[in-house]
């Protein structure tokens, strides 16, 4: 009787086996045929902006539902012409794709599940540094079959660039301060972002050379010229109360204080430029220059 | 007895100069006390007095309510195994404080928090004092104090995920566990006055509790009205656990473990186990927020983690103890 049921086990395996490598051997021929895939899902927010300023008129077919959300995408209105995906491998897979675009940090038990189901994943790993969002756009120029455009948009990235960078002579110090005391150092894009604007970055001569928890007292300490703090989310949150504690509050008397918003500084995407540029207008407006 | 009483506030006066030295940033002791008596503007006035102060100052308000209610419920039970935190008290206050910042009030109104902490608090001790009885059998405390929490817990989570702000559902952590760090004089000014008033409530408790241990009939013929002597532990108990929880979180097991160390040493009377509970309570909570800033300093290592490593084993060995009595 046992033996019956082990046998009827091992052929239901072998069916289900037999139909999802079917599956691959379907997607494996399609993606030969067009080399460019037709209908892609992303389903990471940098690389759904990645893709929303590279791909062809109808390729991309679905984005995560954070890039309509304004306060963390840049291109909130251009997403929302697409369909909206929630990171969910039986959602995207019923979307038939022929390429999925996600995040080092998407979930790894959907990625797998997508990849024994036969559908191709491309995983992007974020962009760390400046530098490293030109890798990203050419990446995301090679996944898409879209080299000429990420080409085009890495030169104009370039020019942009360059011409931020201008020297300064006098640099004052400033630290990011974002919701639970974090900070970023010098070797994180936001850091990258604070030095391309001409500050240096106070939380190094603490220590930080990547991100970590700055506490209120180092802070306190540091005493930096200008404070940059992250905008809080909707609804209250123990976490970002404490950029409302007095000493914060102190710090920002007299002192330049900026405030960051997530859509331009979370992602490697040319939209840090206009972070820089806010920056950097303020630090115009602390040297009186 | 007056010799208890001078050993505790020199252990408390040593604990709160420690915990005012204690820091990230690397100031000498010495510098930092002066720097918080001294009048200078600078960045080391502003560590001292807005940062440590209100965080020793803190420790001592949470972790004395704490004690004093522990001791004031187990006299009122007559059972050595309640505490706010096990019985659900302080989760209940958590789930009042939440509901308060979740919904926008506490924004609005700086004393919402605390208030509606007490809220929590008083259903929760309602609950309990309702399913345990007068004489709070051990068994239906604990279960009451079970379905309590768990209920309570429960709640809290499911508010601060359906919470908007994406960082809300991580506060779950600090909610159960709780913890004093980045703590500043506001916290201090929101919790003192809900607290002034529980600890005025819960110290005329001691004449009451005394005759108690007499017995319900001896002590209704000393003169000892049960029904206000219950409603004065119970607006007192929520008064401090809801004003503790609201400004550090539910802290669990501190009322369980002073009163059980100092009860033999004020000769087991109810009354002279009320402030030497309040006292004992401050100095633990001192002696566990600093060995939370000493074991990992750079993270934020929950209080109630330290309290619970201490208080647990202790909390099973009085379940053991009870279970041998009763058997």
């Amino acid at each position: 009787m046992s033996q019956a049921l082990a046998i009827l086990r091992t052929i239901a395996a072998a069916a289900c086996l037999c139909a999802a490598s079917a599956w691959a051997a379907a997607d494996v021929d399609a993606v030969d045929v067009d080399a460019a895939p037709a209908r892609v899902v992303s389903m990471n927010l940098c690389t759904d902006q990645l893709a929303l300023m590279l791909a062809a008129p109808g390729q991309l077919h679905s984005v995560s539902y954070l890039a309509v959300d304004p306060r963390n995408s840049a291109l909130a209105e251009e997403a929302r012409a697409h369909r909206v995906n929630h990171g969910r491998a039986e959602e995207i897979y019923l979307m038939q794709p022929d390429l999925v675009i996600a995040g080092s940090f998407t979930t790894r038990a959907t990625v797998s599940m997508l990849q024994r189901l036969g559908v191709p994943v491309e995983v992007f790993e974020p962009a760390y540094s400046l530098e490293e969002v030109r890798t990203r756009i050419l990446q995301m120029g090679a996944v898409l079959g879209r080299e000429a455009a990420a080409q085009a948009l890495v030169e104009d990235y370039d020019r942009r660039l360059a011409a931020l960078r201008s020297t300064v002579e006098q640099r004052p110090d400033a630290v990011l301060y974002y919701a639970n005391g974090y900070t970023s150092g010098d070797k994180t894009l936001a850091g990258e972002i604070l030095t391309a604007a001409g500050f240096d970055n106070a939380a190094v001569a603490a220590g930080f050379s990547s991100g970590g928890i700055l506490p209120l007292e180092v802070l306190a300490m540091l005493e930096p010229d200008a404070l940059i703090t992250s905008q809080p989310y909707p609804g209250a949150s123990r976490s970002e109360a404490i950029l409302d504690h007095p000493v914060v509050r102190k710090m920002r008397e007299g002192r330049a204080n900026g405030v960051f918003t997530d859509r331009d500084w979370v992602c490697g995407t040319p939209y840090v430029l206009r972070a820089i540029e806010e920056l950097g207008a303020l630090r115009h407006d602390l040297q009186g220059d | 007895m007056r010799r208890l009483a001078i050993t505790l506030c020199a252990l408390l006066a040593v604990l709160f100069l420690a915990s005012l030295t204690l820091g990230p940033a690397r100031i000498g002791p010495v510098e930092s006390l002066s720097a918080l008596f001294g009048n200078d503007a600078g960045p080391l006035n502003l560590v001292m007095r807005e940062i440590r102060f209100p965080r020793a100052l803190l420790a001592v308000m949470v972790g004395g309510s704490l004690g004093l209610a522990g001791a004031a419920m187990q006299g009122y039970l007559r059972n050595p195994l309640a505490e706010p935190g096990l019985i659900g008290v302080s989760g209940s206050a958590a789930l009042g404080a939440v509901i308060a910042i979740q919904t926008g009030l506490a924004g609005a109104f700086v004393l919402a928090l605390p208030a509606f902490a007490l809220g929590g608090a008083l259903a929760g001790v309602l609950l309990v004092v309702a399913l345990a009885g007068p004489r709070g059998s051990s068994l239906t405390l604990i279960l009451a104090g079970i379905a309590i929490s768990a209920l309570a817990a429960a709640l809290t989570s499911l508010v601060l995920n359906l919470s908007p702000n994406p960082f809300a559902a991580n506060e779950i952590v600090f909610w159960m566990m709780g913890s004093l760090a980045d703590r500043s004089m506001t916290h201090v000014w929101i919790a003192l006055p809900f607290m002034v008033v529980g600890w005025a409530l819960l110290v005329t408790l001691g004449r009451g509790l005394d005759a108690l241990t007499l017995g319900e009939a001896a002590a209704g013929a000393l003169g000892i009205s049960l029904s206000r002597l219950r409603l004065t532990l119970i607006l007192g108990t929520a008064s401090v656990v809801g004003a503790a929880t609201a400004v550090a979180g539910a802290i669990g097991f501190v009322g369980l473990v002073v009163p059980h160390i100092l009860r033999p040493l004020v000769g087991a009377r109810p009354s002279a186990l009320l402030w030497a509970s309040a006292l004992g309570g401050a100095i633990m909570l001192l002696a566990a927020d600093i060995a939370v800033r000493l074991i990992l300093p750079e993270r934020d290592l929950k209080l109630g983690v330290v309290t619970a490593l201490v208080g647990a084993p202790l909390f099973l060995h009085l379940i053991y103890k009870t279970r041998r009595e009763m058997g």
